[in-house]
């Protein structure tokens, strides 16, 4: 168990410094961007005078390097800085719309999870059935349709066709848990369709992996009942792939909902991240990134605790 | 309304009236709307119109109630264009989002009225002196700031300063540099110095950016807060996502029907228009011009396709080949298809441009002849210029208007009529104001709507203009801008303006295919007045304040 600690811990410290040079990286990005904040603040009201004058006023016309040294500054002091746009605090602005993202993303894992593993192992259980086909081909065409596509067509027939539920997602921090499960439902069923597929096809895939081994032979030739030998024998083995994949698309829960932020108006992160990015506003523009980039390698890391743990050959590693 | 007692007998149902039927039953509608008759003077009317009491009674409710404003209800609008990274201070308006719940929650000195004439807000009254260099502004007395303080004129002082001097970074900074000094006499008047006249000041107050706030005691104007003197103040603001406004009951103008106004931020179009057609929202700042005729057929939905000052132009730079030569540009002013931009690309929600920057709901806008599109006089001026054919660039990208690029491309083809040959350049979105806009020759350009010819022209016609985006120096045109700004007689100022706008039509460097129309939505329920203002989207930014449930 030590062992873990310490694989837990050096790979928390690997995780600093990817988030550094995360920081750089970005920082090089939205520099390389043409025009600044203060052209994209002013528009086409951009004369030179007030330019310069915005650019004097936000600390924008020191070099490159000065201002994210003071921006790394303020970071190891636990400030993110301020909004160059609205002046609000990054932390203040950030807050509920990332818990905002964060509920969505568990609501929907909620769902499409279980489901998933579900599917994937009655796909397995009953391989090239009727079954099987539907809901490959069910899970595969869901997959293959953009987000947004998607969600229109849950709008269309679901709060439009037939008023069930709002098509709107606008939440406020005061609504009730079910209002509020209610209104994301939608949203949430969009993730859903677009995540199961991965989810199960490898988990279906990695229990067909395994069906072909001698123990798993061996258990049938001494009668075991089919789903007895896939989910005693067959699924323990499987987990590690699983857990990777269920990682993966966890992570993409919370950093890959813009379009279905969009379409149904929720206010998430990243709509954030797109309106700071058009408006060059960095400080915001790196905290999005860096809690995307964190969310990664935290969800990497708990799929390689999550494979260890699950696989005592690599626990008890000579 | 004597008369009407013993006029003809008219049936009940307005359906099977004769025509002198219907116009005493529009007549006494209409006095009704306006308050001149209550309910039961209508009642008395219609029943010695000859009919029945329920027949009246259901005509009260149907036709003169609906359009006669009543308080209540909570008026929610799906804006387009806002931003996370929307401020609420002035100084950085620019999006519709920004203007819209600025001219909610706060006030301006003037406005522009639902007849797009020139009304008084926090202002009651203005005058000038006869060179029109010094204004007056008197007060309302009663405008009061939503913490209760009355509105005075430090804080309109201060308000204004925000805008100018050197230190400010403000848009409006350029509308406001012919003043020279603002201040207060008293607490109800402020006076207002200019280095030349301007006739149309009071219009400029009309601007956006020019809100009215709370003045802060070590100098500067309090924005961070929130609090304005408009007719609603807010409950709660969260920058592009939404805000939530209740009544301002100390508000000193009449209107603000609503109890409550809340704005949500819908940048997607179908999501918007989704939001509308299951009543989520009651009313939608822009629609999606390619489904309009889809929307159109919904029972529950009102369209207000309200034509605009917003024009699209296409300037050319005067002072560079071939653009240097009148009858390059008179060539291709010939070479353009308007009516078919306007029917392909804009879905019919456009008016024909005829190349002068005033729309035709401008005050002194001068009813020229319509300059069609005839290849063969762009021949004639192309054969004149000394040229058999021509080629040139245009740069075009369609985050400045959705569907620019395929106007050029458009234009481009009518244009090879004429041996014109057009290459349609798409440019990146970003930086387009900074690196194409005013540093390419020929480029697309959309400009929001400005109240007065002489706001407009000044800002991107006249010689020494920052944003003189054809580089056209006219020396008449330049005199007649500076005359007619300070003329106060309003015939010679129609007669100065009316050239001008003639020399722009014939000499000028810009091209104005359309000006553009605002097209809004709102569930039948949301009343509004006759007219609506072609300022900015749903009524000039006012629907909060002028327009009512049913």
């Amino acid at each position: 168990m030590n062992d873990l600690v310490a694989i837990v811990v050096k790979r928390l410290g690997f995780g600093l410094v990817t988030l550094l040079a995360v920081s750089i990286i970005i920082f090089g990005a939205v520099e390389l961007l043409p025009g600044d904040l203060a052209q994209a603040v002013l528009g086409q009201g951009a004369t030179e005078e007030t330019v310069r004058e915005l650019r004097a006023q936000l600390g924008l016309d020191r070099s490159p390097p000065e201002r994210y040294l003071a921006w790394l500054g303020g970071v190891f002091q636990g400030d993110f800085g301020q909004s160059l746009a609205s002046k609000k605090d990054v932390a203040s602005l950030i807050g509920p719309r990332f818990s905002n993202t964060l509920f969505l993303a568990l609501y929907a894992a909620a769902i499409a999870v279980p489901l998933a593993m579900f599917l994937g192992i009655a796909a397995a259980l009953y391989r090239n059935s009727w079954f099987d086909r539907a809901t490959n081909v069910g899970t595969l065409t869901a997959i293959s349709s953009p987000e947004f596509f998607v969600g229109y067509i849950l709008i269309l027939f679901l709060a439009i066709k037939n008023p069930w539920f709002p098509a709107l997602s606008n939440v406020t921090p005061d609504m009730a848990f079910t209002e509020r499960l209610n209104r994301l439902f939608l949203p949430a069923m969009t993730m859903v369709l677009v995540v199961t597929a991965h989810m199960m096809r490898m988990t279906r895939a990695a229990i067909i992996n395994l069906l072909a081994s001698p123990y798993i032979e061996m258990a049938r030739l001494k009668g075991v009942p089919q789903y007895k030998v896939i989910v005693k024998h067959a699924l323990p083995n499987a987990w590690a792939p699983i857990i990777n994949v269920v990682a993966l698309n966890l992570a993409y829960l919370i950093t890959g909902v813009v379009l279905v932020e969009v379409v149904f108006v929720y206010p998430g992160i990243g709509q954030l991240l797109v309106d700071s990015v058009t408006k060059r506003d960095f400080p915001v523009v790196q905290a999005c990134c860096l809690i995307f980039a964190a969310t990664y390698i935290l969800l990497n890391l708990a799929a390689d605790v999550g494979a260890i743990v699950s696989n005592p050959r690599l626990r008890h590693r000579k | 309304m004597k008369e009407r007692n013993e006029s003809t007998k008219i049936r009940s149902d307005p359906k099977v009236m004769n025509n002198k039927e219907k116009q005493i039953f529009e007549e006494i509608v209409r006095d009704s709307q306006k308050h001149k008759v209550t309910r039961r003077e209508f009642m008395q009317f219609s029943m010695a119109a000859g009919l029945t009491m329920a027949a009246g009674a259901s005509l009260w409710t149907n036709e003169v109630a609906a359009s006669t404003p009543k308080r209540g209800g909570t008026f929610r609008i799906g804006l387009h264009d806002g931003n996370t990274t929307d401020s609420l201070d002035p100084a950085t308006y620019q999006s519709v989002g920004q203007i819209q719940i600025a001219h909610t929650y706060s006030a301006y000195l003037t406005e522009i009225t639902a007849n797009n004439k020139l009304g008084p807000d926090v202002a009651d009254s203005w005058e000038a002196n006869p060179t029109a260099t010094q204004w007056i502004f008197k007060l309302n007395p009663n405008a009061t700031f939503h913490n209760g303080n009355k509105v005075t004129a430090k804080d309109v002082v201060a308000s204004l300063n925000y805008h100018r001097g050197e230190e400010a970074t403000s848009a409006a900074k350029a509308l406001l540099s012919t003043v020279t000094e603002i201040r207060a006499d008293g607490d109800g008047t402020v006076v207002v110095d200019l280095s030349s006249g301007v006739a149309d000041f009071p219009w400029l107050m009309t601007d956006y950016h020019l809100t009215i706030l709370p003045a802060k005691d070590g100098g500067g104007v309090d924005w961070e807060s929130g609090i304005g003197c408009g007719p609603y103040k807010i409950v709660n603001h969260e920058a592009g996502v939404s805000t939530e406004l209740t009544r301002h009951d100390g508000w000193h103008r009449e209107g603000a029907y609503f109890d409550e106004v809340r704005f949500t931020v819908i940048n997607d179009p179908n999501a918007r228009q989704t939001a509308l057609m299951t009543g989520d929202v009651d009313s939608i700042t822009s629609t999606d011009l390619k489904t309009l005729a889809l929307l159109q057929r919904n029972p529950d939905i009102a369209i207000d396709n309200t034509p605009s000052g917003s024009a699209i132009t296409l300037p050319m730079f005067c002072d560079q080949a071939p653009f240097d030569n009148v009858d390059v540009r008179l060539a291709l002013k010939y070479s353009i298809n308007r009516q078919e931009i306007i029917d392909k690309i804009m879905f019919g929600t456009g008016t024909v441009g005829n190349d002068v920057h005033v729309s035709p709901n401008m005050p002194y806008y001068a009813e020229l002849e319509q300059r069609p599109y005839d290849p063969d006089q762009a021949k004639f001026h192309l054969k004149k210029a000394g040229m058999d054919k021509l080629s040139v660039n245009l740069s075009a990208t369609d985050s400045v208007y959705p569907g620019a690029v395929d106007m050029c491309v458009l234009f481009s083809e009518s244009a090879k009529a004429s041996g014109i040959d057009i290459n349609v350049v798409r440019e990146p979105s970003d930086g387009y104001w900074s690196n194409v806009w005013l540093q390419k020759p020929f480029c697309f350009v959309k400009w929001g709507a400005r109240p007065t010819p002489d706001n407009m022209l000044s800002l991107a016609y006249a010689a020494d203009a920052a944003w003189n985006e054809s580089h056209w120096k006219n020396p008449r045109f330049n005199e007649l801008l500076v005359a007619a700004r300070a003329e106060l007689d309003e015939a010679k100022r129609s007669e100065m303006y009316h050239e001008a706008q003639m020399l722009c039509k014939d000499d000028g460097g810009t091209i104005i295919p359309a000006f553009v129309n605002f097209v809004c939505a709102r569930r039948k329920n949301v009343m509004h007045g006759p007219s609506v203002a072609s300022s900015w989207e749903n009524d000039g930014a006012r629907a909060a304040h002028r327009w009512w449930f049913a």
